[in-house]
């Protein structure tokens, strides 16, 4: 019914039903959603909600039993090869090859998507994301934040509209977790659509502009944070005091600053904060 | 035109693996050397095969075990790729997916060419001789890149269909085993029959017959159309079988 309807120019990926069973378990019972151009949006859902099986649909990897979808104006169906010219992937374990360098990493996905001066592109991207010192070392030999900025930095090459990043942050340390979040946040400021899926409450609520909560295969809620929360009853206000969680003592230990705003590590440890409580 | 430059990148990209990791490459080659000092400088002198130099008798079968170990290292790097993410990654991407598979194949052809030279370089050293001309050579090259091509293939399967890096090379050794029951060390004659019948019939001996019969500069008979009809066969068989495989991966 609505497969047929046209995209409007603002919305990046429109999912129509998508259904999806393996053998006999089915893992997507009709998935809609819409995407907005330039924004970050969110699936959020425990292990086995669909998450991965939505993206791998919507990056053309695999095709829906039932159900459209349209990225950047194309059908995944009907004309995968305009999707994947317009998408990049970084699925949930870093897809880089270890026994290659950072820059040859980089330089091989830019000659594949057929970029001017692949070796000016590799070097935009490893000085971007601090990886320059490391660039001529085997991939291998990195830590795990630093190879998994090096697989989002290759999914950048030749500027693609739209990234879906397949749980991003899930295996990183704090640190990590946090450079990965600065990169999306940026990106999004360029104005690139983002589609991430995560299994973290904190990470959804830090970053995304819409958020879906898929649930079983089937998506529960959709909006803007607030409008999720409006879904509950009215807040009301509590009067807690606020010990600091251990993320924000490791992060001020090993003298790295909270991100979140008004929330430095040191600061709120004695203070009385005042803390919104459904 | 696109699809022949990504099988260039992605080919140079394996090669780089190769040169990075040459023990790929040694422990292919140095089984097969090992065997063969085994057989000519041990037990060489005890085996009735009929030729005065017994290395030139079975060079042609240690270089198929060569082969068929060397595959077993094709179904590692496909094996690697897929858990890696790396083949979803060229799948999402705008490159062609017959390149990503034709990457591997030709890699598995190049490397195993590289252990077949320097596992005759070390037979040259050890009194190998052949009269052959070049067009025997040629032809002697030619069948052994069909072998190694149908094995890849055979490899292929097992590289996107295993389950764990294990089973991905494992499958290699029953193929490594096959040239010992077959003519390429003893004549099949003195074989109880069954173990005769097995080894008059199966592909390797056909194989290793033509080869040997090139390299002595002997006309090649009948054989040489049995082991091209069992290389086509097979290999038109594990092609369907990778490709069904192929089409299943995401």
């Amino acid at each position: 019914m609505t497969a047929s309807m046209p995209t409007a120019p603002d919305i990046a990926i429109r999912a129509t039903g998508l259904t999806k069973s393996f053998k006999d378990a089915a893992v997507l019972r009709g998935v809609d959603l819409q995407v907005r151009r330039g924004e970050i949006f969110a699936l959020l859902g425990s292990n086995g909600a669909g998450k991965t099986t939505t993206v791998n649909i919507l990056s053309t990897l695999l095709a829906p039993d039932a159900g459209a979808a349209v990225v950047g104006g194309f059908d995944t169906a009907r004309e995968p090869e305009r999707v994947r010219e317009t998408i990049s992937l970084t699925g949930q374990f870093a897809a880089v090859d270890v026994i290659l360098t950072g820059r040859e990493n980089l330089v091989l996905v830019a000659r594949l998507r057929g970029v001017p001066d692949p070796a000016r592109v590799a070097d935009d991207l490893l000085r971007r994301f601090g990886l320059h010192e490391a660039g001529d070392r085997r991939v291998g030999t990195w830590s795990g934040g630093m190879t998994r900025r090096l697989d989002i930095a290759m999914s950048l090459v030749g500027s693609p509209a739209v990234i879906f990043l397949d749980e991003p942050t899930t295996g990183l340390d704090p640190e990590g977790r946090r450079e990965v979040w600065r990169t999306i946040t940026e990106l999004a400021g360029a104005g690139t659509t983002i589609l991430l899926t995560t299994q973290y409450l904190e990470e959804a609520e830090h970053l995304a502009d819409r958020i879906a909560v898929l649930h079983q295969g089937t998506i529960l809620a959709e909006g803007t944070l607030a409008e999720l929360k409006a879904l509950l009853p009215p807040a009301e206000i509590e009067y807690v005091e606020r010990q600091p969680t251990l993320e924000q003592v490791f992060l001020a230990v090993i003298g790295r600053r909270s991100h979140t705003p008004g929330r430095t590590p040191g600061s709120s440890s004695s203070g009385a904060d005042e803390e919104v409580r459904p | 035109m696109k699809t022949l430059q990504d099988t260039r990148y992605l080919f140079g990209r394996s090669m780089r693996h190769i040169q990075r990791s040459p023990d790929t490459i040694i422990t292919v080659a140095i089984v097969p050397i090992a065997l063969m000092l085994l057989f000519v400088y041990v037990f060489g002198g005890a085996i009735q095969a009929g030729t005065d130099d017994y290395v030139d008798y079975m060079l042609p079968g240690i270089l198929l075990i060569a082969i068929a170990s060397g595959i077993s290292y094709t179904a590692v790097r496909i094996f690697t790729d897929t858990q890696a993410g790396i083949i979803a990654r060229l799948h999402s991407m705008p490159v062609s997916r017959s390149a990503v598979l034709w990457a591997h194949v030709l890699t598995s052809q190049f490397s195993n060419a590289i252990s077949v030279v320097v596992i005759v370089g070390v037979a040259l050293l050890m009194g190998f001789r052949s009269s052959a001309d070049v067009l025997a050579w040629l032809a002697v090259a030619g069948l052994l890149m069909l072998f190694t091509l149908v094995l890849t293939w055979l490899a292929v399967i097992r590289g996107l269909t295993a389950s764990t890096i294990d089973g991905a090379s494992a499958f290699a050794y029953p193929l490594i085993f096959l040239p010992f029951i077959s003519s390429a060390f003893v004549p099949t004659d003195t074989m109880p029959t069954p173990v005769r019948v097995f080894a008059e019939h199966q592909p390797v001996t056909a194989i290793v017959d033509s080869i040997r019969a090139l390299l002595d500069g002997r006309p090649v008979g009948s054989e040489i159309w049995v082991a091209l009809a069992w290389c086509v066969g097979v290999g038109l068989v594990a092609y369907a079988f990778a490709m069904r495989a192929y089409r299943r991966t995401p």
